[in-house]
């Protein structure tokens, strides 16, 4: 089973892609701000992350950008999952090795088709 | 809505769409249609189908068929079919349209867009290859509605993540608030017409390659037959068909044989063993018929 990390300040977005990360067959495990999420990818990098941009401690890119310098942190499949829905915002994510993008507001559909473009299913 | 009002619907439909209605789709019929009575100031679906019935009201009897169509299409959609595009019928096309270097692609069902403009992508990812080419592409659907928005080329947020990679997004539109509207470039490369697949269309001329997705299903046989012969015939030899993953020419035309190995892709009877011998080398596979 692949393990996917949902990192969010919200707990109902927790929720929502718990439900449906897990019907699609990943494990998940939840981290409330960039902080621990990185604490959690020292302790074992999953296989995907889906991550919000904006939260507290630290944001969704500046885990992004010190997730790849980690040890094995190239590994991760990233996909961003934010409010942010500028084109900007997008080439930010991406030039620091986010690998899809998904725009709030989200559901099942966005998010499998999603997945299935980096190959995660 | 009385039996007969439904049946009159049905005959109404199958005949000027094609569209076959079994008859538990009453829930459908009425979520499509109350809003177009109401539209059109009537209160119920009887209404609607007597004003039908009394005839003379072109606009009404169009806004119907339209409404009754099922217009849902995304980028990239099945992925498949864009695969054969840029590995097996866009290289066999460069080689064989070598002299005249024109190579015409026909999206007959092409609904809001998404199907013509994924082809127009995967031709500006090749841009390298097709330099000097000239490749038309035509869009055509019976529903105008549709069409004004393929032409205009704007999607919402919702449609353009179901099915196009995030780098095609900010390579290929341009953001206006929530909406994203396609490069003009890539919306000059497409035609677009109003056509019923039900009537004559010939006069269309000659496509190398067409695809003619998700549009089948809503027919009976008989029509489908109609449909894949009359297609045939604006094919040269060497053309290629592609079919929604549900649909297949099988048990219902020879004129179209598929492609071993490669769902979804039909050439005509005779070429199709010549595309699929030499790579394939199994055209003993072609004893099913
Ligand atoms: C489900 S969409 C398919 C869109 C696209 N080809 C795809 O696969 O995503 C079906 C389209 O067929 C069109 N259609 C239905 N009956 C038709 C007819 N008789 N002639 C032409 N188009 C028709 C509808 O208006 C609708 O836009």
């Amino acid at each position: 089973m692949k393990q996917c990390l949902v990192v969010d300040d919200s707990s109902v977005i927790r929720k929502v892609a718990r439900r449906i990360l897990e019907d699609l067959q990943f494990q998940i495990t939840e981290a409330e701000d960039g902080q621990q999420a990185l604490d959690a990818c020292r302790k074992a990098m999953p296989d995907a992350i889906l991550l919000d941009w904006n939260m507290p401690v630290m944001d969704g890119l500046e885990f992004l950008t010190s997730l790849r310098r980690e040890p094995g942190g190239e590994k991760p499949i990233v996909v961003f999952c934010t409010t942010e829905n500028d084109v900007a915002h997008i080439a930010r994510a991406i030039r620091a090795g986010a690998n899809e993008y998904i725009m709030k507001p989200f559901d099942r559909e966005i998010v499998e088709a999603k997945f299935q473009e980096v190959g995660l299913i | 809505m009385t039996p007969t009002e439904y049946d009159f619907l049905k005959r109404f439909l199958k005949e000027r769409s094609g569209l076959m209605l079994s008859d538990d789709k009453q829930y459908l019929v009425e979520s499509r249609l109350v809003p177009v009575a109401r539209k059109n100031g009537i209160d119920t679906l009887s209404g609607l189908v007597q004003a039908m019935q009394r005839g003379g009201n072109a606009v009404l009897s169009n806004a119907v068929v339209e409404a009754m169509t099922t217009n849902e299409s995304f980028f990239f959609r099945d992925k498949t079919p864009f695969e054969h595009f840029n590995n097996i019928m866009l290289p066999a096309m460069l080689e064989k349209r070598a002299s005249s270097r024109s190579v015409k692609i026909w999206c007959a069902a092409a609904s809001t867009g998404q199907e013509p403009y994924s082809i127009g992508i995967c031709l500006k990812e090749a841009a390298h290859k097709v330099a000097g080419w000239r490749f038309r592409i035509l869009g055509t659907d019976l529903s105008s509605e549709v069409l004004e928005k393929a032409k205009a080329g704007i999607y919402s947020q919702f449609e353009v993540q179901r099915g196009l990679p995030i780098q095609m997004l900010l390579k290929y539109f341009a953001q206006q608030g929530d909406l994203w509207q396609i490069n003009p470039d890539l919306r000059a490369m497409i035609e677009w017409r109003k056509l019923n697949l039900l009537e004559n269309f010939s006069h269309l001329g000659e496509f190398d390659i067409v695809f003619c997705r998700n549009v089948l299903i809503y027919f009976d046989q008989q029509t489908k037959i109609d449909i894949l012969q009359r297609i045939a015939k604006m094919m040269p030899e060497d053309g290629f068909l592609v079919l929604g993953a549900a649909e297949t020419v099988v048990g219902l035309t020879d004129a179209f044989q598929p492609v071993p190995g490669q769902r979804g892709l039909y050439q005509l009877k005779q070429a199709a063993s010549a595309t699929a011998a030499p790579r394939l080398a199994m055209a003993s596979s072609f004893g099913l018929k």
